[in-house]
């Protein structure tokens, strides 16, 4: 495989516009997590015209629900939720300065459109490696509706936190073009 | 009559609920480390890879090898000679439910009201399957169930005239059609006949088998290979990102059927197929 290219979150446009998929990543900085009910939350405040509880341009979003931490641990297992439950949210949250977002799973196509539209990236962590992912994240913090446990928004600082670009700013999605290339007859 | 204290099933309940979350079974990480001399993709081997170093911590260091430590699905094989003592077995399975979820650091998924949505916060109640058998003893199986896989699996209620072939490309199609959003390399059960409830149990059963444990009748041994290879042939891969191991193997579950039905079930599981064990 490619060689890991290092970048780090919040993202920039210049970084964006470098990432193609199927490049292999390691994320280090600061990452928020938030899953179906946060996302609601997040798009009734911004569609209420109310500040947000973290500043979203060029921020990224990592759908992800962890165990409770261990002792002396920063964080239990942590590798991504299904995506497309975000589907519904993501075009606003892009609209509003949302530059990157990590889980599993393919995209629909109003958010190709609106990473495209608003140059935004969309990377692939490897769903079911929980426990491999949590030795990437440093601290973690609840900053918002803690009342929802596993899907409390979270500041992660993350160190070398591996994924890969599954669809990029230009619109290019490895979901489509990895199952053609290995697609025997289809 | 033989007494069991429904205190020893809540037990088992408990370590099971731990143990399956924590730890990757050896013939699945066998299985698993197999798959990266036919994962002819980079980025698929790399991802198989990961799963393996993932599961090396996991049991290491006793942390769930996946965040979704699922929906606690209890199989309990109740031996009819077996007089339960102690109290009311649903408390006991709860408790040992809770017990494991809390003190095992896993995380509590369920929710009291399906569309009020409250966390029940200690990941109770358990989904149970009761089954009586002849002998004096217990036979507890826990697997936890993750949502991604669950939410990719359905029933169709077939015709009868759509025989095989129909059941077959029925199976194909969902598994190839919910891409990477299972965590692909995945485990698929298939459930063939009984009504419309009882060939989604069969489906779910199914995934308890070993990993390459073919069906002892020839003709489903060959449903189920000709079902793994057509879905490992669409390309979906690892992780849905492209390759050549989108199923490590397919397990089909048969019953008795209605003249007018063939109920058909496809139950999705994750690369650890996480199931365990215990006889009281
Ligand atoms: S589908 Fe399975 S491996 Fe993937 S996140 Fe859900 S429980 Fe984990």
């Amino acid at each position: 495989m490619a060689q890991v290219k290092n970048i780090t979150a919040p993202l920039t446009d210049e970084v964006i516009k470098t990432l193609k998929i199927g490049d292999k990543v390691a994320i280090t900085g600061v990452i928020y997590s938030a899953r179906d009910a946060a996302h609601k939350k997040l798009v009734d405040l911004i569609e209420g015209g109310k500040d947000l509880p973290f500043d979203l341009p060029g921020q990224a979003i990592y759908f992800v629900g962890p165990t409770p931490a261990k002792p002396g641990n920063a964080v239990g297992a942590a590798g991504p939720t299904t995506s497309g439950r975000m589907d519904a949210y993501s075009p606003l949250l892009i609209e509003h300065g949302l530059k990157g977002m990590i889980g599993k799973g393919p995209r629909s196509e109003s958010v190709k459109d609106a990473m495209k539209k608003h140059g935004a990236v969309y990377f692939a962590a490897v769903g079911g490696a929980g426990a491999l992912i949590s030795k990437s994240i440093t601290k973690v913090d609840v900053i918002a509706y803690p009342e929802l446990g596993a899907e409390a928004i979270r500041r992660m600082e993350v160190k070398d936190f591996p994924a890969i670009v599954a669809i990029d700013a230009s619109g290019d999605d490895l979901y489509e073009k990895g199952k053609k290339e290995y697609g025997i007859g289809a | 009559m033989r007494e069991v204290d429904v205190k020893q099933i809540g037990d088992a309940v408990r370590d099971l609920a731990i143990s399956t979350n924590c730890e990757l079974g050896e013939r699945e990480t066998e299985y698993i480390k197999k798959m990266l001399d036919v994962e002819e993709s980079p980025t698929g081997k790399e991802i198989i890879s990961m799963l393996l170093e993932n599961a090396e911590i996991a049991r290491k260091e006793m942390i769930p090898i996946c965040q979704d430590t699922g929906f606690t699905v209890i199989f309990l094989e109740l031996g009819q000679d077996v007089c339960l003592v102690g109290g009311d077995l649903n408390d006991a399975l709860a408790d040992g439910v809770k017990r494991g979820y809390t003190e095992g650091y896993l995380r509590k998924s369920i929710l009291s009201d399906p569309i009020k949505r409250v966390n029940t916060g200690d990941n109770t109640p358990p989904v149970l399957h009761l089954s009586i058998v002849p002998g004096d003893k217990v036979k507890v199986t826990l697997a936890p169930k993750g949502g991604g896989s669950e939410n990719m699996s359905g029933v169709c209620m077939l015709k009868p005239a759509d025989g095989i072939e129909g059941v077959k490309n029925f199976v194909v199609d969902k598994v190839i059609a919910s891409g990477g959003n299972p965590c692909p390399p995945v485990v698929v059960g298939v459930g063939i006949g009984g009504t419309f409830e009882k060939c989604a149990f069969l489906a779910k059963k199914a995934l308890l088998k070993p990993l390459g444990e073919r069906h002892p009748d020839p003709f489903y041994a060959e449903v189920e290979e000709e079902i793994l290879r057509r879905i490992n042939e669409s390309g979906v891969g690892p992780q849905g990102l492209g390759g050549r191991v989108t199923a490590l193997d397919v397990h089909v579950e048969t019953y008795p059927c209605h003249i007018a039905s063939l109920p058909s079930a496809v139950n999705i599981n994750c690369h650890a197929s996480r199931h365990g064990e215990r006889v009281i």
